[in-house]
């Protein structure tokens, strides 16, 4: 088992949970965070139990549950998630652990698939809970042992933050040695501890003080001593770096010769250490992505900080470390060349998604979006989505835009997908019954949650074992929070689609339409022989407003005559039914 | 030729990039270095432009090549290579697959795919080899393999083991794609010395 071997930072965290004695593990899937819990599930670990939960908070409140019940509990999910989860969360901090628990964020700078970059360290203060962040691989898996033990001993859930560049970066593992937890499993009834009224919260609320004095210490004995939460190297003492996670890399990639004080653990931090560590260098730099976490601290501790003049927007990385605290003597690259034809994601060939926006344009609605791979609706040449905020939030907003304008308002139809349904859209429907609204609602149920890879959900029929699992229909849930109109409608038929928005539109009280169609990309999904193009075809180009990869024209001129891929085509038809030639045909046409 | 430690691997997702640096990263691993590679995961995989970075050396710190230290430009498709040319030392190599796949805004006749681009990418390289990976691999019976004929051209670059590299291979891809995998591989290696 002491083979060294390449993990990406979320597999080191799932092989580190459970060379930590992890007996619970659940999330929510959200990019860069999803392939913990896959791993974990895959890993062929007997004493791990794994799931999905519908969302963050569900998924915090079960581990809430697993860690009382004295078992080691990880908690997973991307940055944003934990918004969803920080009600539990904000409490919890007062109850303590029984089991250890960690909560892993994992964030984007940079956002490279979220829709915003907020930096997580900030719950660690809010919370008053410790964070460790780790810098590769072999520390995220290390650090997962370190994170449990902390837990139990301080009767805190710990915060262990990763970021895209950590999460998906593949670096060499050297696992340890499995250990157990020392708790005894089962639940003990301590409700002054665990029923958090007022009466027993305040009692919590003074020893969350106390064990912030506590961890404050801890942060100071452990530099460059057990449980090494953080270290000194040194080297120059021209120029001196407070730095930790992904930073620390970057770093010392730009500035070999630098000292630095490494954190580890990244809240509280070890200020007297740092103080010393100040004492022994010429100019002090604090090197952090995102926020001016650290910074503000160290500087409101009346430490003198140099400003690095870093941007506190976006993914930090060696070359700005060079150009700013380096004094510009880096390689800087040649200059892109102009003009390149951009290359953004797109709706896959097949995507049931894709009619449906297509329709959705071609009827002037406003629509209200959310979060999956039906938001890429928004791009050229569909550009049908008007609002896309958070998980669930199409609902709510197309609700709001109708009671705001009344009469006055465009017709207003939600997206929202299967598995953000189910994270959160359905309260929104429930309000929209009970406050007399007449919105419309689609939701695009493709059987999974596509966009992070096909993880199960209540309406998949399988779970993150890929085992069969039971299904939730949409049908009476929606009936259920009091939606008599609903109807169920083929995505590959436009037709039928435009006809359900008319009806849904002049509805009155709240409409659902559910499209049900499999994502292409699942491997059970059933394509169709692929279509092609005749000579009948004027170039019109009216197929090509579909946005499908499989299609483009045949040459560079403006009405040249388009042509179809067959290797890409999954027999979707929708082209056909736009093409207002009948130029596009299948196997069957021909005859 | 200075040892290839740095390699940037671009292409349209759903190529098999990150595959190909799996099997790279593994490769510089095996032959006792320590070694690093990174990508984005995620939106940017729904047929977007693709970037994974693989590094070696004694000791790598960043997982991110920075711009103008990328020593070869593995690219699986040509208007890829030319987006991420400007991140090449000007003495690196560009390996990159002719295959054109034209994004969304060239299909809908929105912008033009640029036809000169040996020509441009020549301007950014002291070598640029096409490769016809995809053409090569598709002969072969299976377009998929068209990644291990680039990797077999970057092989050539290096001077680690053919073995190590086909040991590494056939770890990675399914076992029913094992031989065309292989075969691909070295079509790739050999593509090189025909260049030469």
């Amino acid at each position: 088992m002491s083979e060294c071997t390449l993990l990406s930072g979320n597999e080191a965290i799932a092989l580190g949970a459970h060379l930590a004695g992890v007996h619970f593990a659940t999330g929510y899937p959200g990019t860069p965070s999803t392939e913990i819990l896959e791993a974990l599930a895959q890993g062929d670990y007997e004493a791990v139990r794994v799931q999905w939960s519908i969302n963050e908070k569900v998924a915090l409140e079960v581990g809430i549950g697993a860690s009382l019940a004295g078992r080691r509990t990880l908690v997973t999910m991307k940055h944003v998630g934990v918004n969803v989860a920080a009600d539990p969360l904000m409490t919890l901090t007062y109850m303590g652990v029984k089991g250890g628990l960690v909560l892993v964020t994992a964030d984007d700078p940079g956002m490279h698939s979220s829709q915003n970059e907020q930096d997580n360290r900030n719950y660690a203060r809010f919370a008053k809970i410790p964070v460790l962040e780790p810098s590769d691989s072999q520390e995220a898996c290390d650090m997962m042992n370190t994170a449990f033990e902390l837990s139990e001993r301080f009767d805190t859930p710990v915060l262990l933050r990763t970021t895209t560049r950590i999460s998906h970066s593949k670096t060499p593992v050297t696992p340890g040695q499995r250990t157990e937890s020392p708790v005894e499993p089962g639940f003990t009834k301590d409700p002054s501890k665990s029923v958090m009224i007022p009466a027993y919260a305040r009692g919590r609320r003074l020893v969350v003080e106390e064990r912030s004095g506590q961890l404050a210490k801890l942060a100071e004995e452990s530099v460059d001593a057990p449980p090494h939460l953080s270290r000194v190297e040194m080297r120059s003492p021209d120029v001196g770096i407070i730095t930790g996670g992904i930073a620390y890399q970057y770093v010392r990639e730009a500035l070999p010769d630098a000292s630095i004080f490494k954190l580890g653990m990244t809240y509280p931090l070890p200020m007297e250490a740092i103080r010393s560590f100040a004492q022994m260098v010429d100019r002090l730099y604090v090197v952090e992505e995102l926020d001016p976490f650290w910074e503000t601290e160290i500087s409101a501790a009346g430490i003198e900080v140099t400003p690095t003049g870093l941007s506190s927007v976006g993914e930090l990385g060696a070359p700005a470390i060079l150009q700013t605290i380096g004094a510009g003597d880096s390689i800087v690259g040649a200059e892109p060349a102009g003009g390149i034809p951009v290359r953004p994601p797109v709706l896959c060939p097949g995507c049931p998604h894709r009619g449906v926006f297509f329709t959705l344009r071609r009827g002037g609605y406003a629509v209200t979006g959310d979060i999956g791979c039906y938001s890429l609706g928004v791009l050229p040449p569909l550009e049908a989505m008007h609002t896309c905020i958070c998980m669930g939030a199409s609902v709510g907003a197309a609700q709001g835009i109708e009671k705001a304008l009344g009469e006055d308002a465009p017709n207003t139809v939600a997206v929202i997908g299967d598995s953000t349904f189910l994270h959160s859209g359905m309260t929104g429907i429930a309000d929209a019954f009970f406050n007399g609204s007449n919105m419309t609602t689609l939701i695009l149920d493709n059987y999974t949650t596509a966009m992070t890879g096909h993880q199960g959900n209540p309406t998949a029929g399988y779970d993150v074992y890929r085992s069969e699992a039971p299904r939730l229909e949409f049908e009476p849930l929606v009936r259920g929070l009091g939606v008599d109109d609903v109807v169920r409608v083929n995505p590959y038929d436009m037709q039928a689609l435009e006809s359900a928005l008319k009806s849904a539109q002049e509805t009155r009280g709240p409409s659902v339409i559910i499209v049900e169609g499999a994502c292409a990309l699942l491997p059970w999904a059933e394509h169709s022989p692929p279509y092609r193009v005749t000579d009948e075809c004027i170039g019109c180009g009216m197929c090509l407003r579909l946005g499908c990869p499989a299609l483009r024209r045949k040459g560079t001129g403006k009405r040249d005559q388009v042509l179809i891929a067959a290797d890409l085509c999954t027999g979707c038809g929708l082209c056909a039914q736009v093409c207002p030639q009948s130029a596009i045909v299948t196997e069957g046409d021909d005859q | 030729m200075p040892r290839i430690d740095d390699v940037l691997v671009v292409g349209v997702g759903g190529q098999g990039i990150i595959l190909a640096t799996d099997v790279i990263a593994e490769v510089f691993l095996r032959a006792g270095f320590d070694a690093k590679k990174s990508e984005v995961h995620g939106m940017a995989q729904r047929g977007g432009s693709v970037e994974s970075h693989v590094r070696r050396g004694e000791s790598v710190h960043s997982p991110l090549i920075s711009p103008g230290r990328v020593q070869v430009l593995l690219a699986l498709e040509g208007l890829e290579a030319l987006r991420y040319a400007h991140t090449l030392n000007p003495q690196g190599t560009i390996i990159f697959d002719p295959q054109r796949i034209p994004p969304l805004s060239v299909a809908t006749g929105a912008q033009e795919y640029p036809d000169d681009l040996t020509d441009q990418l020549s301007r950014y390289a002291a070598q640029v080899t096409e490769v016809k990976g995809y053409e090569i691999a598709s002969k072969l019976g299976n377009a998929r393999a068209q990644n291990s004929v680039l990797m077999g051209a970057l092989a050539s670059l290096t001077e680690l083991p053919r073995d190590l590299w086909l040991e590494v291979l056939d770890s990675r891809v399914p076992a029913k794609a094992v031989e065309v995998n292989r075969r691909a591989f070295e079509r790739g290696l050999e593509s090189m010395s025909e260049n030469r």
